[in-house]
């Protein structure tokens, strides 16, 4: 095994579990707040990801489809916050689960009429297309490159947004007493439209950054949303360092597995075997790390302090 | 007097089903029998879904997994030749048994959301590990040459498929009536009610709960094993996590925590399918909105409208 590959994968490891970060920090974070399980989120995902497509392939600019996917898709989040999910905040989480289930298959079905099943792919903007020298010898795509900091970026910028403005003060207010926020002159229904829009637009960013290395196509977001629950119940529900942590765990155990997986059982169980059972032990790799966190902490590694 | 008139609609309902046979014969459209057969199964999923999300309160959204056990288990035998009945719906019934054993001593450790979400991931890893496996399958899946046969008795025969169905049906509700009324039943009802009291009076609801996981995992495993002789196909598609899904509405449409809810509510919801699906290929963009229509505003479920429901 050379040095070369395993840095390589651990980027690609690194830069999957910064996607998986954007997606569970909107989820955790509306969960946290709004007490909201939303099964929809993934479905942002993948109007994030088709609205970035539809503008790149009409305008070419890669930075015009940016706006116009976290614009959209903002948009979109707030309406169906404003339409549907609001009333479900006072509701158990089953009813909860099936009225997302419900957005799931009408946005799966509704970007299949307007673009057709069939999945559609972009190309990564011609300015980010080239490799970068990361260490001395070892290259890497400058688009998956770009996908790491952004998502570090907005790590940082939850992390000041939360816990250092007074929006942030608001937002922790209201997740802990909702009619005390609201007794106080706060307008707490707007607030948690603009949270909602807001989660959104990560996982929009989130689908829009996938497009070109991933394949677009209807129920991409729902694959990767199930992988987001994994990361969330190992980081604990409602915290958004968890989020970052169990994103990051969840990201490198999945693409180590993935790549290492195989070569490693073969020289133990031989190359034929191992061809079965490598692809299969990889893929279950995460749930099994999952029930063994939730074996020993079963509340997750940084469980939220709720009041 | 209530009770007589619902008594009375589900004998009706009773009837209707053991003439569909008769009625499809006569018609001479099959697909009439293939459609009631598959309803039925469905329902049977439903029902033991209900075991646990409505008499339990244990929101799995990982009931498909054990569908697709079941019919791997019918499957993988008759692919090497064993199309013994007898030994396939065992192995249907005692590997989603195990594995639902399994599954839910890990997830019965977490409650709320976190359930909800571990029960999903576990019955995705079981749909990727479906996926993977190259010599059954992998995703193309693959055909079941023959239907499972008991003796002399074989379910190739479509008519004979039905009342073996719908005699297991009418079985499993007979057999869920006496379990939810017995002790273990009441146990379990009153631990979704309040648990800490459950345990502070002494009991390990941590196991009865499991027990009832188990019992609804290895049900599930039977209708598992029945659907794929009604498709006489397999594919890691019965546990997509959308099946999960389509089982658990059919629970919350029919009115869970009741026996017959989740009958009603899969026949509810596979004839307003069919029906949607000869109008339109984009039928789910009607579905989904409806669906949050339904969970909004509609909350009582089917079984609340019959009439002479007390209370």
């Amino acid at each position: 095994m050379n040095w070369l590959l395993v840095v390589e994968q651990c980027l690609n490891g690194l830069q999957f579990g910064v996607m998986l970060f954007l997606m569970a920090a909107g989820l955790t974070l509306v969960f946290g707040i709004m007490n909201l399980v939303n099964l929809a989120h993934g479905s942002l995902y993948m109007v994030g990801a088709y609205l970035a497509t539809a503008a790149v392939m009409r305008t070419g600019s890669f930075l015009a489809a940016v706006v116009f996917a976290l614009v959209g898709t903002l948009a979109v989040g707030m309406l169906i916050e404003v339409l549907a999910l609001r009333t479900l905040y006072e509701r158990d989480h089953l009813d909860q689960v099936l009225a997302t289930f419900g957005l799931i298959l009408f946005f799966n079905e509704a970007v299949a009429v307007v673009w057709g099943r069939a999945a559609l792919f972009t190309t990564v903007p011609p300015a980010l297309a080239g490799h970068i020298t990361v260490l001395p010898g070892i290259r890497y795509p400058a688009y998956r490159a770009v996908i790491i900091l952004v998502g570090l970026a907005v790590a940082l910028l939850l992390y000041v947004v939360v816990s250092r403005t007074r929006l942030g003060m608001l937002i922790r207010a209201g997740a802990s007493n909702r009619t005390m926020v609201a007794a106080l002159g706060v307008n707490i229904r707007l607030l948690y439209t603009v949270v909602f829009g807001f989660g959104a637009a990560l996982a929009a960013l989130g689908g829009l950054m996938a497009g070109p290395i991933y394949t677009v196509l209807p129920g991409m977001g729902e694959e990767i949303l199930i992988q987001v629950f994994v990361v969330i119940v190992i980081g604990g529900i409602g915290s958004i360092r968890g989020a970052l942590v169990g994103a990051v765990i969840v990201g490198m155990v999945d693409t180590l597995g993935r790549a290492f997986l195989k070569p490693m059982l073969s020289t133990v169980l031989g190359p034929s075997a191992a061809d079965n059972a490598g692809p299969a032990l990889a893929s279950m790799l995460i749930y099994i790390l999952m029930a063994a966190v939730l074996y020993f902490r079963p509340q997750g590694l940084f469980p939220a302090v709720r009041a | 007097m209530r009770s007589r008139a619902r008594t009375l609609t589900l004998l009706g309902g009773l009837v209707v089903l053991l003439l569909v046979p008769v009625a499809a014969a006569l018609a001479d459209q099959p697909f009439y029998l293939d459609l009631f057969r598959r309803i039925m199964i469905f329902a049977i999923a439903a029902v033991s879904l209900d075991l646990i999300l409505g008499f339990g309160g244990m929101v799995s959204f990982g009931h498909a997994a054990y569908l697709g056990i079941g019919a791997y288990a019918v499957a993988i035998p008759a692919f090497y030749g064993i199309t013994s009945g007898f030994v396939q719906w065992t192995l249907a019934l005692l590997l989603a048994g195990l594995i639902a054993l399994a599954i839910g001593a890990v997830s019965l450790r977490t409650s709320g959301v976190s359930f909800i979400m571990i029960t999903l991931a576990f019955a995705q890893m079981l749909y990727y590990l479906g996926i993977s496996i190259n010599a059954w399958g992998a995703d193309d899946g693959m055909r079941l040459a023959r239907r499972s046969e008991f003796g002399v008795v074989t379910l190739a025969n479509g008519y004979v498929f039905y009342y073996v169905v719908l005699g297991l049906l009418v079985g499993l509700l007979a057999l869920g009536h006496r379990l939810v009324n017995a002790r273990f039943g009441v146990v379990i009802r009153a631990a979704k009610s309040n648990e800490p009291r459950m345990r502070a009076i002494g009991f390990s609801t941590f196991r009865y709960k499991l027990a009832a996981f188990a019992i609804a995992g290895a049900v599930g495993g039977l209708a598992g094993a029945l659907l794929t002789n009604q498709t006489e196909y397999l594919t890691p598609s019965y546990m997509h996590w959308t099946r999960s899904g389509e089982i658990m509405v059919m629970v919350i449409l029919g009115g869970m925590g009741t026996l017959y809810g989740p009958v009603l509510g899969a026949f509810a919801f596979l004839l307003l399918e069919d029906l949607l699906s000869a109008w339109t290929v984009h039928w789910q963009i009607v579905l989904g909105p409806l669906l949050v229509l339904v969970v909004l505003y509609a909350r009582r479920g089917l079984y609340g409208l019959l009439p002479g429901r007390d209370g």
